[in-house]
């Protein structure tokens, strides 16, 4: 199509510092057991899972603790074994108080994982390996956490041709992905294998922004020459690894207005998720930790560590221990990440990352805003083609129902591009979840 | 450890880029035209600067007091406009003429709006018009460039009374004894005699005109360096300089001798200027990459057609004018599409 040879990519974007530096070549080690850990039953999108275990039950590693409730959810496993405290409250970063499983960890545990079905992946029929997803608990582990077996089941009368594996890793500081298709292909490809199978896809495309070129290299020496996947490199630039955009990338088509992947035939996971469907399914394991980057300008030993599912940010801090004065402490990425306002926040399936970040110079933290100078540079950076600018000043005079009606908030995913570029220092996204937020309860309230 | 933990939303990364470094910029790139027009013509060019930027300052830190918006000065965006309007200004235009427009243009153009971001126009040309159409006669009174004696006399116009008539250049200029002076600008001369200057003199300012327009060369220079930074929108000036020399060119190959070249339309008066600094006000310009083409070609199409059938010589500043009327509705007709989305613009 293009007259010359480009690298793929997406129109608009940004180019944050990537600071992957810290930490791409820092393979994954694995951490200390915390000595209490907190499993919300809510850490997927969905429905919450309804607890197995009682206060005072001894539980060992791998032992389902809460079972899905409903097709839409998905059971919990015990990251340890230990003695259940209690089934309470726990702090979430979004800020309200949720339902989670207290676990204290026996310091003298062999920690065995115990519960194991060993399987023949080959053998699985789709319908087994969806409800083998199902029961090892796994979601997106790129952030979004949503249910990987819905998505392999998609509606009826819309077949999924086309699977693509998000290894793109936009955010800048995460590495933890990029350290998966380096460490752990093998699990990757089965992954992919067992993705293909359950969905009845006919391929696979693996995409990696090309500051990983190594990774694309590793998987293309490593992929299976008789079977439909094979490995492309995009375009470094925030935020190719947003579902749509990759969509766009790869495949040159656009998700429709108010629709999904499926429409157009696609279904993306990230390579995480994908690796763990591989490691998983044919032990019949579940998901009991992941891989967290936990890097940033205020940690002194930044790395790619595993984590056990409900350890507290302030353990995990203190193992990799901090340095200088600490700012901020965002779960996930710089860009979309979560500000936590309490570091007893525990990492759940979702967390891919932890940044520290230093405490901002106060002449710099509170620089001012000033007026829209419509010099259109957030027009440019949406990847998805709002026009910020406009949307910025309806929800400076709350006219928020026109944002949504003539000028498509609701297209908007938050990713912070417009933001990131404003020259005035316009807090755009921020204006925009509070819109979308407004919007979102009037709809509720009409519907009463 | 958790103690005095902030929490912001995301993005907590942020690009560095504010809109004081992109108006510091814009001054940054204005300042050596400004500069090769006081050595072109001279202390009163100086004098003509200091004004307009001086006077423009005061009104803005007057009317930002005066809204309770507190320091607007430091975002810089008030010297530009100073400037641009001195650079617009014939070199000997009086000083409490030029102080007028700067009033005007900041007062009426900017501050009546509230401020920054809200102007629809742009402020030095809402300045310049004023003073156009109240003093007609002083606004096109010509003086000649490379005046020997330029750094210790001043134009005898430039320190006119207020309120009192210019005082006549025409004894000064005589006194001068230039040998090939005509008292008009290169404009007027091929739009009333049908006279072409040559193109290298005209391109690179060896010639009569308004303070800051005439080296096109070096307000194109300028004006790449700054697109170059990306403190400018590109798509705007070369709409502009496209557009005018589309129109010129049917009528150049009609007939060379009635019509103006493409090429002196687009080095010749204020087109310039006006292309690379003024129509590209971020603030008064469409928003849109689409919207910035059609109105950057609209300000190029309708500057030719003033030039050549208006009564004016020159039509920069209207067209200009008229553009930045209508850029909120060329902004609303180029809504981009949405991803995802089949039709353009709103659903």
């Amino acid at each position: 199509m293009s007259l010359f040879r480009r690298t793929k990519t997406f129109p608009h974007g940004v180019y944050p510092i990537e600071h992957k530096e810290l930490t791409a070549d820092k393979p994954i080690r694995r951490l200390p057991f915390a000595p209490e850990l907190v499993i919300p039953l809510a850490q997927h999108k969905g429905q919450p899972a309804i607890p197995l275990v009682k206060v005072g039950q001894e539980v060992v590693r791998g032992e389902p603790i809460a079972q899905a409730d409903g097709f839409v959810s998905v059971p919990m496993h015990a990251p340890a074994t230990g003695i259940i405290r209690a089934i309470g409250l726990a702090p979430t970063p979004e800020g309200p108080k949720i339902p989670a499983i207290f676990l204290k960890v026996y310091p003298a545990a062999c920690q065995r994982v115990l519960y194991d079905l060993e399987r023949d992946p080959d053998a699985m029929t789709r319908e087994e390996i969806i409800a083998a997803v199902q029961e090892s608990g796994l979601v997106g582990l790129g952030g979004a956490a949503f249910p990987s077996h819905v998505k392999m089941n998609p509606p009826a009368g819309k077949a999924i041709e086309t699977i693509l594996v998000n290894g793109c890793e936009c955010e800048p500081y995460l590495t933890c992905d990029h350290r998966i298709m380096l460490e752990q292909t093998e699990a990757l490809v089965l992954g992919i294998r067992l993705a293909l199978k359950a969905t009845g896809a006919k391929r696979a495309i693996i995409g990696v922004e090309d500051n990983k070129l190594n990774a694309v290299a590793h998987l293309r020496a490593r992929l299976p020459r008789h079977l439909p996947i094979t490995a492309e490199a995009l375009r470094s630039k925030y935020p190719q690894g947003a579902e749509k955009m990759l969509i766009k990338s790869l495949l040159g088509r656009e998700v429709p207005v108010g629709g999904l992947p499926a429409d157009i035939g696609v279904a993306v996971f990230n390579v995480g998720t994908l690796a763990q469907i591989g490691d998983l399914v044919p032990k019949g394991r579940g998901l009991i930790e992941r891989v967290v980057t936990v890097s940033g300008p205020a940690i002194a030993h930044p790395g790619n560590f595993l984590v056990p599912i409900g350890t507290p940010l302030r353990f995990l801090l203190e193992q990799v221990g901090v340095q200088g004065m600490v700012g901020q402490v965002i779960l996930g990425g710089a860009m979309m990440g979560m500000s936590v306002a309490s570091v007893d926040v525990p990492v759940t399936k979702g967390a891919s990352g932890v940044v520290a970040l230093e405490r901002e110079d106060p002449d710099r933290a509170h620089r001012p805003v000033y007026p829209c100078i419509k010099c259109g540079e957030c027009l440019n950076a949406c990847p998805i083609s709002l026009n910020p600018s406009v949307l910025g000043e309806l929800a400076q005079t709350r006219e928020y129902g026109i944002m949504a009606e003539q000028f498509h908030l609701d297209q908007c995913f938050e990713c912070g591009c417009c933001a990131y570029v404003c020259p005035s220092n316009i807090p755009l996204t921020q204006y925009f979840r509070i819109a979308k937020a407004i919007n979102r309860d009037a709809r509720l309230d009409r519907q009463d | 450890m958790a103690k005095g933990i902030e929490i912001r939303t995301s993005p907590h990364l942020k690009r560095v880029m504010s809109v004081e470094r992109i108006m510091r910029a814009v001054v940054l790139a204005l300042l050596p035209i400004c500069a090769f027009a006081v050595y072109q013509f001279g202390l009163s060019v100086l004098l003509l600067l200091l004004t307009t930027t001086g006077v423009a300052v005061a009104t803005e830190w007057f009317f930002a007091r005066l809204s309770g918006q507190g320091n607007t000065i430091s975002d810089w965006s008030v010297v530009i406009t100073g400037l641009l309007l001195g650079l617009t200004l014939p070199p000997g235009f009086p000083l409490w003429m030029a102080a007028v427009a700067a009033f005007i243009g900041v007062a009426l153009g900017k501050a009546l709006f509230g401020g920054l971001g809200y102007n629809v126009m742009n402020p030095a040309l809402v300045g310049r018009a004023f003073v156009q159409a109240a003093f007609p006669v002083a606004i096109t009174t010509w003086t000649p460039a490379f005046a020997p004696g330029r750094f210790t006399e001043l134009i005898p116009s430039t320190l006119t009374l207020p309120f009192m008539q210019p005082q006549p250049v025409e004894d000064w200029i005589a006194g001068l004894q230039l040998d090939a002076w005509t008292g008009a600008t290169p404009l007027a001369l091929q739009k009333f005699q049908q006279i072409e200057l040559p193109p290298a003199d005209v391109f690179t300012g060896m010639i009569a005109g308004s303070a800051g327009e005439t080296s096109a060369l070096l307000i194109l220079l300028c004006g790449l360096w700054l697109a170059w930074q990306r403190m400018l929108d590109w798509r705007i000036p070369v709409s502009v300089m496209v557009g005018a020399a589309l129109v010129a060119m049917p009528f150049w190959l009609m007939d060379g001798t009635q019509y103006p070249s493409p090429w002196f339309v687009l080095s010749s008066g204020g087109l310039m200027l006006g292309a690379w600094f003024m129509a590209s006000d971020m603030v008064a310009s469409p928003v849109t990459a689409r919207g910035a083409i059609i109105y950057g070609l609209f300000i190029g199409v309708l500057t030719v057609l003033i030039r050549l059938f208006g009564g004016l010589v020159e039509g920069v500043m209207y067209a200009i004018l008229l553009a930045n009327a209508v850029g909120p509705l060329i902004s609303s007709w180029t809504q981009p599409r949405v991803y995802g989305s089949k039709v353009k613009g709103s659903k």
